[in-house]
């Protein structure tokens, strides 16, 4: 499946990806009843995004500005719980599923209305799903909905009940429709006759000519310096005295270009939630959170994994031949595993994240719950188990101690690290200083991170980089283009057409496997087997994942962040002001 | 003050300040590259000849910083005394690649660390990091200024003195350099540059860039005093007796300019030592583990350091007694000529 491939880019690009927004279980009637405490309407919530939304169209937004604010405009059929991490019914009121596992049969809540109150039914779903799949849109959600080269077929059984085909089991399904926001028939198809739809739905829209299904809908846009929401009137769910949410009449979207910024515009107050943000000023906000009237949430370790990349492409012989005769090295299992053995990864906790962050072997971070092995043993650092390690695979110290390989040559290569990114940068230093202890020559090489990308997506032209990489989803199925051979953002040896080794055919063999299994006990196997084989040869090495750090005014009540994207306004729908 | 002290006083602190880099391996009780993990963000440490129980200790000392379980939070250890050596063994370090010592001025014994302008994210020595990043910031300026006056020597006397078609060449060179946005350049050159360049590669780029940018303003002032010194009449009248072009623009002219270069020197150093701080403080300039007053300087663009850690902000307050000295220079200088 080349699936995910835009996917599994995005998670590089922001560390963090799919998502959709929530409310809670137990449906009566049309309406969803949500079971968080009844609050009261009224008052606006002001947040921080770090750049101006691209476009408030759904089927092309790639950034995360944009999504953030799509998200809370719109729903989709079935939807994952950010905080229980299962699904749960949105505007499908129940499904079944056929003994085979490959037909779904949905049930689409009755009489519900678009906000601009036009009704939804079946006729829309297909539409949405017509849309979505259609190559020549590009959406971003067709990769998610196309398995093994077969897109999904959808049909309309009646006006409320709609049919979903896939082309082979697919244990994830159910969380395929999270992020697949339904789009109103009456308003784009139009444009997608004409085959605009890329291009609707531009900031420049028209606040009649955009509706959506989610608990906000577009008041205004300032550009440069704002995003508006109001309470969709027409909203679909209603709280345990009879409310219809949402409570808040105002959603803002302020523009604040860096991190810095945001926090002291939330010290100031000026914002009332603060979405992610750093261990340094976090501990200064920590500080002053009872005098400011804030609370700050450290919520364990999310799902993005840092790790050292070792360039394995075979496309560098001949062209770049310093790199080539780098990766001699790095093919090396003992080496891989001798850095690994070196690297301390409890001072990159306690320096970068000042102990806000797990160190890892493998790839499934202790925040994924459901399916991290917890039998893999803790990374320890041991510089003697680390000399031994390169003594056997033949390398040697000079008087010096500088470290030679067989043939002689000093052992010595480059880290990239994004220069925008201070944590990966400390990373780095610190790894350097690791690595003269074994007698390896480090050279940091902070860059700019377009130019770090290219490198390792394009040229090759690297030796080693600091990336870190976190799907929007806890399931294995979201790091299929990562870890598949031939996945898109197998970052380490990209457009491989089979895979290098038996161990990568293994991996291969085991994520396939688990995609197609029903039984979860067994694709839990596959899946600790994958970790255990990501563990032994380190084709990356894991260093550490940070936790999701977030913040709120104290008065903001329902708050529930959670360590999946969007961390703090995924039930923006519940969130109210108390008194 | 008279004349001669005027330049002589701030001559005196510039040239203690470039020896102190100099010398900074022996000065610095650290190598610049040592982690003290356990210790990041440490305070400087306070000198101490009065113990907790008040006796008087006529060696200074310090205390430990210890841990008080928060990240960066210490206090001091006054359990120990921790006295302050003189010429210790420590670090290996080299001396202008010339000899190899591990002598150095003071020092402590372990467990205790000396951190006299505190310690940066790393744990590492502000103090050695300061002294070894003069060596890169100060020199840079320097060998930067004496590239580009060499160059403005050169292209201004020439254009002036030849005059005609190559001055106009020479001119308009100058000024599309003056109209050129040098730091965006800067980010170009950087961007084309290999991956793995040694620290030295890094150093003498940069003082090649800097000073290559620079020459236009020194050129075109001793352009302007070539134009107006060739016309004397005794430069007729040695021309009259028939001296070589050379001779006439060695013994006669050329030396009217000492005093602008001088000058220009004292005005250009101090700016060429801002170009390389801007740079490094960027990311543009040596990489990690080598300082550079910039590259120290660069951990503040991090809000919290700024408000929480003053002694990250040193480095950039020790620019200003060097730019005063350079400015005082500049000044004496130009009343002089």
């Amino acid at each position: 499946m080349n699936a995910f491939l835009r996917y599994g880019l995005l998670a590089v690009l922001c560390a963090r990806a799919v998502c959709a927004f929530g409310g809670s279980p137990s449906s009566v009637g049309d309406f969803l009843v949500t079971k968080s405490e009844a609050g009261r309407l009224g008052g606006k919530l002001i947040i921080a995004e770090r750049s101006e939304p691209k476009t408030l169209n759904p089927v092309t937004a790639l950034d995360a500005p944009s999504r953030d604010v799509i998200r809370r405009m719109t729903a989709d059929l079935i939807r994952i719980n950010r905080s229980t991490q299962l699904t749960e019914p949105a505007l499908a009121i129940s499904w079944t599923a056929s003994a085979d596992k490959r037909k779904y049969t949905l049930k689409l809540r009755r009489g519900i209305k678009f906000s601009d109150g036009h009704g939804f039914d079946a006729d829309d779903v297909v539409f949405s799903f017509q849309v979505y799949l259609d190559e020549k849109v590009h959406s971003v959600q067709r990769d998610l909905l196309v398995i093994d080269g077969k897109p999904i077929a959808v049909a309309k059984l009646d006006q409320y009940t709609v049919q979903f085909e896939l082309p082979k089991p697919y244990a994830a399904a159910e969380r395929l429709f999270d992020s697949v926001a339904m789009l109103p028939r009456h308003l784009l198809e139009q444009s997608y006759k004409e085959g605009k739809l890329a291009s609707a739905w531009g900031l420049d829209v028209p606040v009649s000519a955009i509706a959506g299904l989610g608990p906000f809908r577009l008041k205004e846009y300032v550009a440069g310096q704002r995003v508006v929401l109001e309470r969709n009137p027409f909203y679909w769910k209603i709280d345990s005295k009879g409310t219809r949410l949402p409570y808040l009449d105002q959603i803002v979207f302020l523009f604040v270009p860096s991190e810095d910024a945001q926090v002291l515009r939330f010290e100031a107050g000026d914002t009332d939630i603060l979405s992610r943000i750093n261990a340094e000023n976090f501990a200064v906000l920590l500080r002053d959170q009872q005098a400011h009237g804030f609370k700050l949430v450290d919520l364990g370790p999310g799902l993005e994994y840092n790790f050292l990349l070792f360039n394995s492409n075979d496309d560098t012989t001949g062209r770049l031949p310093d790199v080539a005769r780098h990766q001699v090295w790095f093919r090396e299992q003992k080496f891989r595993q001798a850095i690994s053995e070196a690297i301390d990864r409890d001072a990159i906790v306690t320096l970068v994240y000042r102990g806000r962050a797990t160190p890892l072997i493998a790839q499934v971070t202790p925040g994924n719950k459901l399916w991290s092995d917890a039998s893999l043993p803790k990374p320890e650092r041991s510089l003697a188990k680390a000399k031994d390690l390169l003594r056997s695979a033949g390398f040697r110290w000079k008087a010096d101690g500088t470290l030679t390989d067989s043939t002689g040559q000093p052992v010595e290569f480059s880290i990239l690290a994004s220069a925008s990114n201070p944590q990966r940068k400390q990373m780095a230093t610190l790894i350097q200083a690791d690595l003269k202890q074994v007698g390896i020559n480090v050279q940091v090489v902070p860059m700019e991170f377009r130019a770090q990308l290219d490198r390792v997506i394009q040229t090759h032209d690297y030796d080693t980089a600091i990336m870190a990489l976190g799907s929007g989803d806890v399931d294995p199925t979201a790091e299929m283009n990562v870890w598949l051979s031939t996945g898109g953002t197998h970052l380490w040896h990209l457009g491989a057409k089979q895979p290098a080794s038996s161990w990568e055919a293994e991996i291969d063999r085991l994520m396939q496997a688990q995609e197609t299994e029903i039984d979860p006990k067994k694709r839990k196997h596959d899946y600790d087997q994958v970790q255990q084989i990501v563990a032994a040869q380190m084709p990356i090495i894991c260093l550490v994942s940070p936790n999701i750090l977030v913040g709120a005014k104290t008065k903001l009540a329902n708050f529930q962040p959670a360590i999946l994207d969007h961390y703090t306004l995924w039930n923006a729908d519940e969130l109210f002001w108390r008194q | 003050m008279t004349r001669a002290r005027k330049i002589a006083v701030p001559l005196a602190a510039l040239i203690a300040a470039h020896l102190l880099v100099v010398f900074a391996g022996f000065v610095a009780p650290y190598d610049v590259a040592t982690q003290f993990r356990e210790h990041p963000y440490a305070p400087p440490s306070p000198v101490h000849f009065l113990d907790g129980q008040g006796h008087i200790h006529f060696r200074p000392f310090v205390y430990a910083w210890k841990n008080n379980g928060n990240f960066a939070e210490y206090e001091e250890d006054t359990e120990r005394v921790m006295p302050i050596r003189f010429f210790v063994r420590g670090d290996r370090y080299s001396m202008l690649h010339i000899f190899q010592s591990n002598v150095h001025l003071f020092g402590v014994e372990e467990p205790a660390h000396i951190f006299i302008l505190g310690s940066d994210g790393y744990g590492r020595d502000q103090l050695s990091r300061l002294l070894f990043g003069g060596q890169i910031s100060l020199f840079s300026g320097l060998l930067a200024a004496a590239l580009s006056l060499a160059l403005g020597l050169l292209c201004g006397s020439a254009g002036g003195y030849f005059g005609g078609v190559l001055d106009a060449l020479l001119m308009r060179i100058s000024e599309v350099f003056l109209a050129l946005p040098w730091l965006y350049l800067l980010f170009a050159v950087r961007a084309f540059l290999p991956l793995r360049m040694s620290p030295v590669g890094t150093f003498l780029l940069l003082i090649t860039i800097i000073g290559a940018v620079g020459w236009t303003r020194p050129a075109r002032l001793v352009r302007g005093i070539v134009l107006s010194a060739k016309e004397r009449n005794y430069v007729f009248a040695a021309r009259g007796f028939g001296a070589t072009e050379w001779y006439l623009l060695r013994r006669h002219v050329l030396p009217q300019t000492r005093g602008v270069l001088l000058t220009q020197a004292a005005i250009l150093i101090p700016q060429f030592i801002l170009a390389e701080v801007t740079l490094s403080f960027l990311g543009l300039g040596v990489a990690e583990p080598v300082p550079s007053w910039g590259n120290m300087l660069s951990t503040l663009q991090q809000y919290n350091v700024l408000s929480t850690y003053w002694w990250m902000i040193i480095p950039g307050l020790v620019l200003i007694p060097i730019f005063l000295s350079y400015y005082l220079l500049a000044r004496s200088l130009e009343q002089q000529v």
